[in-house]
C-alpha cells in the first residue's frame, strides 16, 4: 500500500489491524488506539481520501490502497488549514484524540466543503474527545470551512 | 513582590488567548504517547484476570501458556509474591482504625474483583503474549459476589474475610451535634433526600500503558508511564518493590488525559518494574479498552442521604449529609479519602450555621474507585444543589430565589465556614444574575408555563447550579489534620541560561492543560522576555526532582505560585549582580522591560541577558553571590482556592418517548484571574461534557454476579459532539487573596456544576407529573418510566 | 483488540467465494466491509479459521437502474448508497437510511449486502429493506436464487443465505412517490437504535422494525390495521403484536412496545422525516 505518498510491501499476519500495521511496521505512531469497540475514532486515518477507522480494517484490506495518516497531512512547520484551525480555536487538549478528529474533519469538509454546525457536530459523531468538550473543535473546523466568517 | 495586577498590561501575555506551544507537535503525530515509544527489545505483558466478582483462586495452571511460541515467562501470583516490598500503596488512611486489606498486584489466594489480575504472561510480541494469556488455566472457586451497598453493609458475606466486616471506616464531621438536632428539630421545612452517584468510567482517550527499561548496570530503572503523578509513582515504586527511590527514575511522555484515572499506582506499573528487573529487558504492556474498563479505577460510587432544615422563609439552618460511599474491592491511592473531598462542602455556596456530615466507606466485589474528576466535590454539589431545588419547591419560591435568599454574600469574604474551612472570596449573587441574564431565564419559565397550559408532549426543564468549589490542593497542614500521607506543595525552579534563554522547572505534570503554554506566559511577563524564549519541562523525576504533580486543579494556584515567587527570587539575585555591574544602590534601579536600569539616568542599563551572562562567567560579582542565575522555591498555600459559578441548562423533555435534548446551556464561572482565557474555557467545556453525560449517558453497570457490563465504549456511553449544543460562556473576576496571582483552579469546576444543572433541569421538566428525583443518568427508559408511574399514581395529567 | 489467528484468501469474484465457501465450510466467514464481522473478532467473540474477502470483487458495487427496479450490488457501500441520486429519486428511505448508519467513518467501508447478510435486528438497513418490499439476490453452486426480503431474515443473526451462498445483489422496487417515514431513537447519534421503524406507503403501506424482535421485522398487526382502514395512531398501538422485543440496557420490553408504538405513529405521520 502507499503511506503519505511512499509505497510500502511487507508480509503480514492477517490478523494484523491496518492501524497496528501502520503504528508498529511502518513505524507511524501519530494514528492512536483508544477503544477495541469501533467507537472512539481516534485510529481514523484516509483510505483514497475518505475517512476509515483503522482499526476496523485489516491492513491486508488495504492492499493497493492509498493510506494518508496525521503525518501525511502537515507537518510541524507547514500544518494543514484544519491542523491550523484546531491551534488558532484550541481544538485538543491532551492530543490523543487529534490525529483522528483532524482526519476525519479534513474527510468531512471533502465531502461538504460549508457545513453548518449542525452537519459538524454530526459528521463526527464517530469521534470521541474527552479533553475539550467539542465546543473549540467544531468552531475550528467552521473556520477551516469559512474562515472569513468565524470569529474568535 | 509583584503581584499580578502590576504586570504591564500592554506589553504582557498574561490574559491574552495565547496559542498553546504543546499544539503542533499533537497536532502532527509528532508527539509521543507511552506506546508510542519505540523501545528495542522490549517485551510485551498480557494479564489474565479473573472473570468472577469473587472467587478462591485455587490453581494456576500456565503450562501450556509457557509452551507457546514467543513467550518468555509466566506467572502467577505466588510466583511473584516475593518481588513486593509491601502491598499496593494508600496514601490516604483516613482513620487509624481503617480497615486495609492487603492488596498485591498479583492476586494470590482470592480474585476479589472481576479484572483482578490473577496470573501474567510475558512474551516477545503483544501477540504472543495475548495468544498465551488466552492459554492459561486457573481453577477458580467462585464465592458470593457483593455488589450492592446496603447489602455489602450488612456483612452477610464478606469481601474480605480477614476483616470481619466490609466497613472500611466511619468519618465523622460535627462541630455542633446537639445545635444540629435542635435545627431540625425546629425546622418549618425539611427536605431529606437521597440521590445515587452511579459508578463511572473516568475513560481518558489513551489507554493506561507503562514501559519499564532497566538501565545497563546498577539495577537502575527508568519507568515510563502514562500517569498524572510521576513523583508520587516514584516513590511508591521504590517502596512497594523495596528497591532505592534514587535508582528509579519516572517519566510521563505525552499522556492523552487523567481526570484522576491516573492518578494512582497500578498494578501494571509495579509489575513491569518488577519484571524489567527480574528479566533484564525493558517490559511494557498497554491497556485495551475492556481491560481497562475493569483495571482502571472508577469514579463516583455513593448513596447520598441529604438533609436541610430551614425557616419558614428558605433560609437553610443546618445541613445533614450521610454517604455510603463504594470502595470498591481494595483501597488504591486514595480511594478512601475520595467521599472527604467533598466533606467540607455539602452546604454548598450557602451560608450554613451547623453542619454534620458524615461518611461510611463499604468494601465491595468492584473495581475499586478513586478520583475522577472533581473527586468528592462533584458528589457533594450534585446532593447540596439538588437539595436546593427541593427546598424552593417546598418553600414555593423560584429556585433562583431561594439560592440568593442563602447565598453567602460578596462582604462575607473570608468566609469561614460551620465545616472549619475559610473560603477565601467570592461574589456568589452577581454570577447567578449573570447566568440568568444570559440564558433569558424569565422568557425561560414563560415557555415553560406555556407548555404546561397546553399539555405539551415535549416539556421544557430548567436546572441551576450554583456551585462552589474547594481546590488548589491543599494546605499541608490540613492534609495532616486529614491522615493524608503526603503534602500539598508545589515546586518550580527558574533559571535564566548564559545565553538569556529561561528554562523553567515545575513540578506539575500536565497530560493536556497546556501548562508548558501558561508557565511561559508567567514567566516571560516577569521576566520580560519572549515566551518563546522561555522553556518549560516536566514529568521527568531526573529533570524535576521534586513535585506532587497534576491533579485537584492545583497546578496553576499552587504549581504556577511557585514559579511565581521563584521568579521573584531570580529577579531579586539579578538586581543585586545589577546594582553592583551599574554601581548603583538596589533600590535606585527599575527593572522594566526584561532590563534593569538606573532610575534617572535611562542610558545606564543592563537586559537580563547580560546579567546571567555576568553570573555565567562571574568575572565581577559581588561578594557572597554565587555564580548562576536560577532560583528554586517550593510553595505550601495557606489555604484551598474556591472558584464559584451558576450554571444554566435548559432541556426539553419528549414525554412520549422519555428522551431529553439539551436545548442550552450557559456558564458563569468564576476562578479568579487568568492567565490564559482560552485555555480556562476549554477546561470549563471539558469539564461540562463531561458533567452532562453522568447526568444524561453514563454508568458502570454490574449484573448481579458482579461482572461489569459496558465494558466498551459502545455501551459505556461518552457522548460525542453531536449530542450537545454550543455552551454560552462568561465569567466574573473574584481574585483569590491566598497567592499573588489571585488565581484559582478551573480544571474540574465545569464537571462539578454541571451535572446537578442537567438533573435539576430534568426534574423541573417533569414536576408537573409530581416527579421529584430520577436516578442518573436519566436515559429515556427511566425517564419514561418516572412518568408511567407518575401517571399510574395520579400525578399530574 | 488482537483477533484469534486465521487464514486469509481473497475471492476475485462472487463465483470463486462461493467455490471458496464450499471448500472451507463452517469455518469460513466472508468479509466485506468489516464492520460487522471485525468488531467481534477482536473482542475473541468471533474466531473463523478463515476469512474470505470479498472486498475486491468490483462488480458488485454499483447502484443500477434496472427498469422497474434499482440494482444495488451487496459490496456497495452505505456512503455510495446515501449519496446516489438514482436511489435519493427512486427509493429514498433506503438513501436516508444508510446515510444513519453508525458513522461517516462506517459508512465509508460498511456495505449494504454486509449488513443483510449479518441479519442483527437492531440494523437499520434491513428494516429498510423489509419496508420497501425488496427482494435478495444470492449466488450458490447451483445458480442464482431470488429471496424476497420477507423470507430473507429468519431467526437472530440468521438468513435464509446457505453457508455457501454468497449475496450479490439487492432489488428494491422503484417508489418514487411513495410516502415514506423513518424514525430511530438512539442515545448518542453513532449508537444503534433502541427502536427504529421504516414505512413505506405505497398503496398499501408496510411498516418494518429495527430492534423489536429476534430478527429484523415487519410490524404485520400494523400493516393489518391501517389496510383496515384504522387511523395511524391507532394503529401503532399493534406495533408489538406477537413480537419479542429485546430487553437490555436501553430498554425493557414494555418500553421498547411503548416506544416502537410512538415511532410508528411518528413514522406514518411524519413523510420522508429523520428519526
Amino acid at each position: 500500500m502507499t503511506v503519505n505518498g511512499t509505497a510500502y510491501e511487507h508480509e503480514v499476519e492477517p490478523r494484523l489491524l491496518l492501524v497496528d500495521y501502520l503504528r508498529r511496521v511502518v513505524g507511524l505512531t501519530g494514528t492512536n488506539v483508544g477503544c477495541d469497540s469501533s467507537s472512539c475514532g481516534a485510529c481514523t486515518v484516509l483510505v483514497d481520501g475518505e475517512s476509515v477507522k483503522a482499526c476496523t480494517m485489516l491492513a491486508v484490506q488495504a492492499r493497493g490502497r492509498s493510506v494518508t495518516t496525521i503525518e501525511g497531512l502537515g507537518s510541524l512547520g507547514a500544518l494543514h488549514p484544519v491542523q491550523a484551525a484546531f491551534q488558532d480555536h484550541h481544538g485538543l487538549q491532551c492530543g490523543f484524540c487529534t490525529p483522528g478528529m483532524v482526519l476525519a474533519a479534513v474527510s468531512l469538509l471533502a465531502e461538504n466543503p460549508h457545513p453548518t454546525e449542525e452537519e459538524v457536530r454530526l459528521g463526527l459523531e464517530g469521534n470521541l474527545c474527552r479533553c475539550t468538550g467539542y465546543q473549540n473543535i467544531v468552531k475550528a473546523v467552521l473556520a477551516a470551512a469559512r474562515p472569513a466568517e468565524v470569529t474568535a | 513582590m509583584s503581584t499580578i495586577d502590576e504586570l504591564p498590561a500592554s506589553t504582557g501575555v498574561v490574559g491574552t488567548r495565547l496559542k498553546r506551544r504543546e499544539d503542533p507537535a499533537l497536532l502532527t503525530g509528532e508527539a509521543r504517547f507511552v506506546d508510542d515509544l519505540d523501545v528495542a527489545g522490549a517485551l510485551h505483558v498480557a494479564i489474565v484476570r479473573s472473570p468472577y466478582a469473587h472467587a478462591r483462586i485455587r490453581a494456576v495452571d500456565l503450562s501450556i501458556a509457557a509452551e507457546l511460541p514467543g513467550v518468555v515467562a509466566a506467572f502467577s501470583g505466588a510466583d511473584l509474591r516475593d518481588e513486593w516490598a509491601g502491598p499496593m500503596p494508600t496514601a490516604w488512611v483516613v482513620t487509624p482504625d481503617m480497615r486495609n486489606p492487603t492488596h498485591l498486584p498479583v492476586a494470590v489466594d482470592t480474585a476479589c474483583y472481576a479484572g483482578d489480575a490473577v496470573a501474567v504472561v510475558v512474551g516477545e510480541s503483544a501477540f504472543a503474549a495475548k495468544d498465551a494469556a488466552d492459554a492459561v488455566v486457573v481453577d477458580y472457586e467462585p464465592l458470593p459476589a457483593v455488589i450492592d451497598l446496603e447489602a455489602a453493609l450488612s456483612d452477610r458475606v464478606l469481601v474480605h474475610e480477614e476483616l470481619g466486616t466490609n466497613v472500611s471506616y466511619t468519618w465523622e464531621l460535627t462541630p455542633d451535634p446537639e445545635g444540629v438536632e435542635r435545627a431540625f428539630a425546629s425546622a418549618v421545612h425539611h427536605v431529606k433526600e437521597r440521590f445515587i452517584q452511579q459508578r463511572l468510567l473516568p475513560s481518558p482517550m489513551e489507554p493506561r500503558g507503562v514501559c519499564v527499561v532497566p538501565q545497563p548496570y546498577g539495577g537502575d530503572v527508568t519507568v515510563y508511564s502514562a500517569t498524572q503523578v510521576p513523583h508520587i509513582l516514584k516513590i511508591m515504586v521504590g517502596l512497594t518493590l523495596g528497591i532505592p527511590e534514587h535508582s528509579i527514575r519516572v517519566i510521563a511522555p505525552s499522556v492523552g488525559g487523567g481526570f484522576g484515572a491516573k492518578l494512582d499506582v497500578y498494578a501494571e506499573e509495579l509489575l513491569c518494574t518488577a519484571l524489567a528487573r527480574r528479566l533484564g529487558r525493558p517490559v511494557r504492556w498497554t491497556e485495551e479498552r475492556s481491560e481497562g474498563a475493569q483495571a482502571t479505577i472508577h469514579g463516583r460510587g455513593q448513596i447520598q442521604d441529604i438533609e436541610l432544615a430551614a425557616d419558614a422563609d428558605g433560609r437553610i439552618t443546618a445541613v445533614r449529609a450521610r454517604i455510603m460511599a463504594d470502595m470498591g474491592a481494595y483501597l488504591q491511592l486514595i480511594t478512601a479519602g475520595i467521599p472527604l473531598l467533598g466533606a467540607f462542602v455539602y452546604h454548598g455556596s450557602y451560608d450554613v450555621p451547623l453542619y454534620s456530615f458524615h461518611c461510611t466507606g463499604v468494601f465491595t466485589t468492584k473495581t475499586p474507585t478513586d478520583a475522577y474528576r472533581g473527586a468528592g466535590r462533584p458528589e457533594a454539589t450534585y446532593a447540596i444543589e439538588r437539595a436546593m431545588d427541593a427546598l424552593a419547591r417546598k418553600v414555593g419560591v423560584d429556585p433562583a430565589e431561594v439560592r440568593h435568599r442563602n447565598f453567602i454574600k460578596a462582604d462575607q469574604f473570608p468566609y469561614t465556614s460551620a465545616a472549619g474551612l475559610t473560603f477565601d472570596s467570592g461574589d456568589y449573587d452577581t454570577a447567578l444574575e449573570r447566568a440568568l441574564e444570559l440564558a433569558n431565564y424569565p422568557d425561560l419559565r414563560l415557555e415553560q408555563q406555556a407548555r404546561r397550559e397546553r399539555n405539551d408532549p415535549v416539556q421544557l426543564g430548567i436546572g441551576l447550579s450554583s456551585y462552589v468549589e474547594m481546590c488548589g490542593l491543599a494546605p499541608s497542614r490540613v492534609l495532616a489534620s486529614l491522615n493524608y500521607t503526603a503534602g500539598g506543595w508545589e515546586s518550580a525552579t527558574v533559571r535564566v541560561l548564559p545565553t538569556g534563554k529561561v528554562q523553567v522547572v515545575t513540578g506539575t505534570s500536565p497530560h493536556g492543560q497546556g501548562h508548558e503554554t501558561s508557565w511561559s506566559m508567567i514567566v516571560a511577563d516577569k521576566l520580560g522576555v519572549s515566551p518563546d524564549d522561555v522553556q518549560v519541562l516536566h514529568s521527568d523525576t531526573a529533570i524535576s526532582p521534586h513535585g506532587l504533580d497534576t491533579y485537584g486543579s492545583r497546578s496553576l494556584s499552587v504549581g504556577g505560585t511557585a514559579l511565581w515567587l521563584a521568579t521573584d527570587k531570580v529577579i531579586a539575585k539579578a538586581r543585586t549582580i545589577a546594582a553592583h555591574l551599574l554601581e548603583a544602590a538596589e533600590d535606585d534601579l527599575d527593572f522594566a522591560g526584561g532590563a534593569f536600569s538606573v532610575r534617572g539616568t535611562p542610558t545606564a542599563s543592563l537586559p537580563l541577558a547580560a546579567v546571567a551572562f555576568e553570573a555565567f562567567t562571574a568575572h565581577n560579582l559581588p561578594d557572597g553571590v554565587e555564580p548562576t542565575l536560577e532560583a528554586s522555591m517550593t510553595w505550601d498555600p495557606p489555604n484551598f482556592v474556591f472558584p464559584f459559578g451558576t450554571h444554566v441548562a435548559v432541556v426539553e423533555i419528549d414525554t412520549d418517548t422519555g428522551a431529553t435534548r439539551l436545548r442550552r446551556y450557559v456558564a458563569v464561572d468564576d476562578c479568579g484571574n487568568q492567565v490564559n482565557p482560552l485555555i480556562v474555557e476549554g477546561q470549563i467545556h471539558g469539564g461540562i461534557v463531561q458533567g452532562i453525560a453522568q447526568a444524561l449517558f453514563e454508568e458502570a453497570v454490574y449484573d448481579p454476579d458482579g461482572n461489569l457490563v459496558t465494558t466498551t465504549l459502545a455501551d459505556y456511553l461518552v457522548p460525542s459532539a453531536a449530542e450537545f449544543p454550543g455552551f454560552t460562556l462568561d465569567h466574573t473576576v473574584t481574585p483569590s487573596p491566598t497567592n499573588p496571582m489571585g488565581v484559582k483552579g478551573i480544571g474540574e469546576a465545569g464537571t462539578i456544576a454541571a451535572t446537578p444543572a442537567v438533573m435539576n433541569a430534568v426534574v423541573d421538566a417533569l414536576s408537573p407529573y409530581g416527579i421529584r428525583d430520577i436516578d442518573m443518568p436519566a436515559s429515556p427508559w427511566r425517564v419514561w418510566q418516572a412518568v408511567q408511574a407518575a401517571r399510574a399514581t395520579g400525578g399530574a395529567r | 483488540m488482537i483477533p484469534a489467528p486465521f487464514d486469509y484468501v481473497e475471492a476475485g469474484s462472487a463465483d470463486e467465494a462461493v467455490a471458496l465457501l464450499g471448500r472451507y465450510g463452517e469455518d469460513a466467514k466472508l468479509l466485506a466491509g468489516g464492520h460487522s464481522l471485525l468488531p467481534l473478532m477482536k473482542l475473541r467473540l468471533a474466531s473463523p479459521a478463515v476469512l474470505i474477502d470479498l472486498g475486491r470483487v468490483r462488480d458488485l458495487s454499483f447502484v443500477r437502474d434496472a427498469g422497474d427496479h434499482v440494482a444495488i450490488g451487496a459490496l456497495t457501500r452505505h456512503r455510495d448508497v446515501e449519496t446516489s441520486a438514482l436511489l435519493r429519486s427512486e427509493a429514498p428511505l433506503l438513501a436516508h437510511v444508510a446515510g444513519q448508519v453508525g458513522d461517516p467513518q462506517v459508512r465509508h467501508r460498511g456495505t449494504i449486502g454486509g449488513s443483510l447478510a449479518h441479519g442483527d435486528p437492531a440494523s437499520d438497513l434491513p428494516a429498510a429493506a423489509l419496508a420497501l418490499g425488496a427482494t435478495l439476490v444470492a449466488r450458490g453452486p447451483s445458480g442464482e436464487r431470488r429471496i424476497t426480503a420477507d423470507d430473507f431474515f429468519r431467526d437472530f443473526l440468521e438468513t435464509a443465505l446457505a453457508p455457501d451462498e454468497v449475496l450479490t445483489e439487492l432489488r428494491v422496487p422503484k417508489q418514487a412517490r411513495a410516502a415514506w417515514g423513518w424514525q430511530k431513537l438512539t442515545r448518542r447519534a453513532q449508537d444503534w437504535a433502541i427502536v427504529g421503524v421504516a414505512s413505506v406507503r405505497n398503496g398499501t403501506t408496510r411498516v418494518a422494525l429495527v430492534n423489536m424482535h429476534t430478527s429484523p421485522v415487519r410490524a404485520r398487526a400494523v400493516e393489518e390495521a391501517l389496510a383496515g382502514g384504522a387511523p395511524a395512531a391507532e394503529a401503532a398501538r399493534r406495533a408489538a403484536e406477537g413480537l419479542s422485543p429485546p430487553s437490555d440496557l436501553n430498554g425493557d420490553v414494555a418500553y421498547r412496545t411503548h416506544l416502537a408504538e410512538v415511532l410508528v405513529t411518528r413514522a406514518l405521520t411524519t413523510p420522508g422525516a429523520r428519526g
